[in-house]
C-alpha cells in the first residue's frame, strides 16, 4: 500500500509541475482587512483613479461607508461624485460600447475582481505595467500581456522599461521576464507599493464586504459546537451504558 | 407487541385512532432493532439526510431572492451576499452544502463497499441508493449553473454537448436539452425549475431507502444478520439478542456525530468557504460571458472522476460518443455489484487480501481520477487518466472472479463488539 501511494506520488509529480510553470510569479499583497485607515485610501484612490472607466456595480456607497469607518458627510463630500444617492451601487457613467470603443474590450466590472484573480494578482498588476510602444496605449503588463488599458498610475510610479530574457535562441519576439524603473514618478517606489496595497486592500474588502464579519462569528459558532460536542459526547456515554 | 402499546386514551389516542403515529415512531425508531455493533462509517446515512434538510432549506431562502434570468442571475447572487440579512451565510452553507453532501455520500458509499452492505438480501436498496446518487447528481450539475459566472456556463455547456455524441439524434437531442443552440435565458430557467424539484423527488427517495432497509434491517461490520442470531435482549424477548433500539442508542449516537460534522462543515463556511477555489471556483466570480471561453474549464470536484473517463477515451470514428458511454457506464455499473461479488463473505473484515487489494486500489483509482479531472489534460495526465479508467472498472468486471478466488476467515456466530 505504501509503495502504491508513492508511486502514485512520483507518477502526479510532472502534472503538478506543468500545472503551475509558465507564469510570472506573483507578488504578496500582504493587505490587513483590519487595518481601516488602509482601505479607507484605497477607496480613495480606487474613486479618484479607477471609478471612471471601473464600476463597483455590487458595492453600494453607504455599507462601504460603514464598513470601513468613514461618516456620512466625509462619504459625500469626498467619495461621492456626481449625483449618486449614498444607497446607490457604486455604477459609473461608462456604457459597455464605449470600452469596446476605447480599449477594443469592455471594462470589466472590479467588485469580484480578487475573488477570480486573486488579491496577489491585483497588486502584482498595479506593478507591472512597462513601455511598450507596439500597443495602443504605449503600455502592455506583465501579468496581463496584451492589456487594453493605459497606465493611469503613471504619473505616481514613474515609467518602468521591459528587461528581457538573455537566452537568445528564442524564436519571435524577445520575452519580457521583468521590469525596471527608468524614470521615477512623484511617489518613491516605496509610497507607491503602499498605495497600491491600499487599492488591493479595498477591492479585497469590495470582493467580500461580510469577510471580517464571518471570521468573527465562526470563532463563536465553533466555540459553541465545541461545548456542544461535550455535551453530546456524555450524553452518549450515559445512555450507552445499557449496552456496554 | 404493537397494538397493546398503541396509547388508547388522550391525546395520543385520539391520534392514533386516526393515524398509526406510536406505531410508526416504535416500528421505525424505538423498537427498530439495529445491531449493536456500527463504527465511524455508520454516521454518514444520518449525516446525509441532514443535509439533504440543509440543502431543501438553505435552498427555498435563496430561491426566494434568486432571479433566474441570464440578465439578473449573477447580479442576483450577489444581492444576496450583499444585501438580503445573512444572504451570505445562507448562500456559502447551500455552496459548501452541495459539496458536503457528495463527500458524506462517497463515504457511506464506500461503507457499503467495506461492509458488503449491497449483498443479499440489501440489492434493492443498493439499488434505491444509486438512485438516490443519480438523482443528486442531476441536480447538483442544474444547481451549478443557477450563479450564471463563467464556470457554470462554461461547464453547462460541455457537459450538455455531450448529448450531441449521440449518433444521429445527437444535435436535435442536445438542443432540446438546451431549448437553444446555446446555453441562454431559456436553459438557466429550466435549470432552475429542475433544480427546484428534483430535491424533493430526492426526499421522497431516501423515504424509500429507510422503508426498504427497515424492511430487511441494517447490516453491520461483521456482514452478519442479527435477524437469524439468537433471539431475546433487554428490551424484548423476541428482539435480536445482537440488536439495540435505534432511539435512543443511536439517536444519542448520531447527535454526536452530527455535532462532529457541522464543526468540521461550518469551519470551512465561516473561514474558507471557497475552499481554495475547489468548493467555488475561481471563475465562477466572472459573470457568464457567451464569447468568451475560459482557459481551462472544469466542473465541480464532485464530477471530476467521470469528467477524467471521458477525457481519458480518445474519439473514435471522429466521435466523442465512446466516452460518453465510459463515463456513463462507470456509475451504472454499481447497479451491478451486487451480483457481481460471489465471495461467500460479505465484510472486509473476513474478506481476503484479493478482495483488500482491490478495493484500496479502486479507491485510490477514483481520488486520482477525481484530481485529474481538476487538471488541464496533458499527455501524461491522459495517459494516468486511461490507466486509473482502467483499474475503476477492472474492479467491477473482475469481482466475479477474483472475489470467487479469495481466502476468507470464519465469520464468527455474534457481531464483536
Amino acid at each position: 500500500m505504501n509503495k502504491l501511494i508513492a508511486a502514485l506520488v512520483l507518477t502526479a509529480a510532472p502534472a503538478l509541475g506543468l500545472a503551475s510553470g509558465g507564469h510570472v510569479a506573483l507578488e504578496k499583497a500582504n493587505i490587513d482587512l483590519t487595518d481601516q485607515a488602509s482601505l479607507q485610501s484605497g477607496a480613495k484612490y480606487f474613486v479618484n483613479y479607477c471609478m471612471g472607466c471601473h464600476s463597483l456595480k455590487y458595492l453600494r456607497y453607504n455599507r462601504m461607508a460603514d464598513d470601513l469607518g468613514i461618516d456620512d458627510a466625509a462619504l459625500r463630500q469626498n467619495l461621492i461624485f456626481g449625483d449618486a444617492k449614498p444607497g446607490d451601487l457604486m455604477s459609473n457613467a461608462m456604457r459597455p460600447e464605449d470600452g469596446e470603443k476605447w480599449f477594443g474590450t469592455q471594462v470589466p466590472d472590479l467588485t469580484l475582481v480578487t475573488r477570480w484573480r486573486s488579491s496577489d494578482w491585483v497588486y502584482t498588476y498595479l506593478k507591472s505595467f512597462y513601455t511598450d510602444p507596439t500597443r495602443p496605449y504605449g503600455v502592455n503588463n506583465l501579468v496581463f500581456p496584451s492589456v487594453g488599458m493605459p497606465h493611469v498610475l503613471v504619473g505616481l510610479q514613474g515609467v518602468q522599461e521591459p528587461v528581457f530574457s538573455s537566452e537568445e535562441h528564442h524564436e519571435g519576439p524577445p520575452v519580457v521576464t521583468g521590469v525596471k524603473l527608468t524614470q521615477p514618478g512623484s511617489l518613491s517606489p516605496e509610497q507607491y507599493d503602499a498605495m497600491v496595497r491600499d487599492i488591493t486592500a479595498f477591492l479585497t474588502y469590495a470582493g467580500e464586504p461580510m469577510r471580517l464579519e464571518r471570521r468573527h462569528l465562526g470563532i463563536y459558532v465553533l466555540l459553541f459546537l465545541g461545548l456542544l460536542f461535550i455535551l453530546a459526547y456524555a450524553m452518549k456515554k450515559e445512555f450507552w451504558k445499557d449496552v456496554h | 407487541m404493537s397494538a397493546e402499546e398503541t396509547t388508547s386514551t388522550g391525546f395520543m389516542g385520539w391520534i392514533d385512532k386516526r393515524f398509526p403515529a406510536t406505531k410508526v415512531w416504535n416500528e421505525h425508531l424505538a423498537q427498530y432493532y439495529a445491531p449493536k455493533n456500527f463504527n465511524f462509517w455508520y454516521f454518514f446515512g444520518s449525516l446525509a439526510i441532514l443535509v439533504l434538510v440543509l440543502q431543501i432549506l438553505t435552498g427555498i431562502w435563496l430561491a426566494m431572492s434568486y432571479k433566474p434570468s441570464a440578465a439578473e442571475a449573477f447580479a442576483s447572487v450577489e444581492y444576496i451576499m450583499r444585501d438580503v440579512n445573512w444572504g451570505w451565510l445562507i448562500r456559502y452553507l447551500h455552496s459548501t452544502g452541495a459539496s458536503a453532501f457528495f463527500i458524506v455520500i462517497y463515504l457511506h458509499m464506500f461503507r457499503g463497499l467495506l461492509y458488503g452492505s449491497y449483498r443479499k438480501p440489501r440489492e434493492l436498496l443498493w439499488i434505491i441508493g444509486v438512485v438516490i446518487y443519480l438523482a443528486m447528481m442531476a441536480t447538483a450539475f442544474f444547481g451549478y449553473l443557477l450563479p450564471w459566472g463563467q464556470m457554470s456556463y462554461w461547464g453547462a455547456q460541455v457537459i450538455v454537448n455531450l448529448f450531441s455524441a449521440v449518433p444521429g439524434i445527437g444535435e436535435d437531442l442536445s438542443v432540446w436539452v438546451r431549448g437553444d443552440y446555446v446555453i441562454s435565458d431559456v436553459t438557466l430557467n429550466r435549470f432552475f425549475a429542475f433544480h427546484f424539484l428534483l430535491p424533493f423527488v430526492l426526499a421522497a427517495l431516501v423515504f424509500v431507502h429507510v422503508v426498504a432497509l427497515h424492511k430487511v434491517g441494517s447490516n453491520n461490520p461483521d456482514g452478519i444478520e442479527i435477524k437469524y442470531g439468537p433471539k431475546g435482549n433487554r428490551w424484548d424477548a423476541n428482539a435480536p439478542a445482537d440488536g439495540i433500539p435505534f432511539h435512543p442508542y443511536y439517536t444519542v449516537k448520531d447527535i454526536v456525530g452530527v455535532v462532529a460534522f457541522l464543526a468540521i462543515f461550518l469551519a470551512i463556511v465561516f473561514f474558507w468557504p471557497s475552499f481554495g477555489g475547489i468548493f467555488l471556483e475561481a471563475p465562477n466570480f466572472q459573470p457568464a460571458d457567451p464569447l468568451k471561453t475560459p482557459e481551462h474549464i472544469a466542473p465541480v470536484w464532485y464530477f471530476t472522476p467521470f469528467y477524467a473517463m471521458l477525457r481519458a477515451v480518445p474519439p473514435m470514428f471522429g466521435s466523442q460518443f465512446p466516452g460518453v458511454l465510459v463515463m456513463f457506464a462507470a456509475i451504472l455499473i454499481l447497479f451491478f455489484l451486487p451480483w457481481l461479488d460471489r465471495s461467500p463473505v460479505k465484510s472486509v473484515r473476513y474478506k481476503g487480501p484479493i478482495f483488500k487489494v482491490a478495493l484500496a486500489v479502486f479507491a485510490v483509482s477514483f481520488v486520482v481520477l477525481a484530481y485529474l479531472g481538476l487538471q488541464p489534460a496533458s499527455p501524461v495526465s491522459t495517459l494516468m487518466a486511461q490507466i486509473f479508467t482502467a483499474l475503476y472498472f477492472a474492479f467491477f468486471l473482475l469481482m466475479p472472479f477474483y472475489s470467487k478466488l479469495d481466502s476468507v476467515k470464519p465469520v464468527p456466530e455474534r457481531v464483536t463488539a
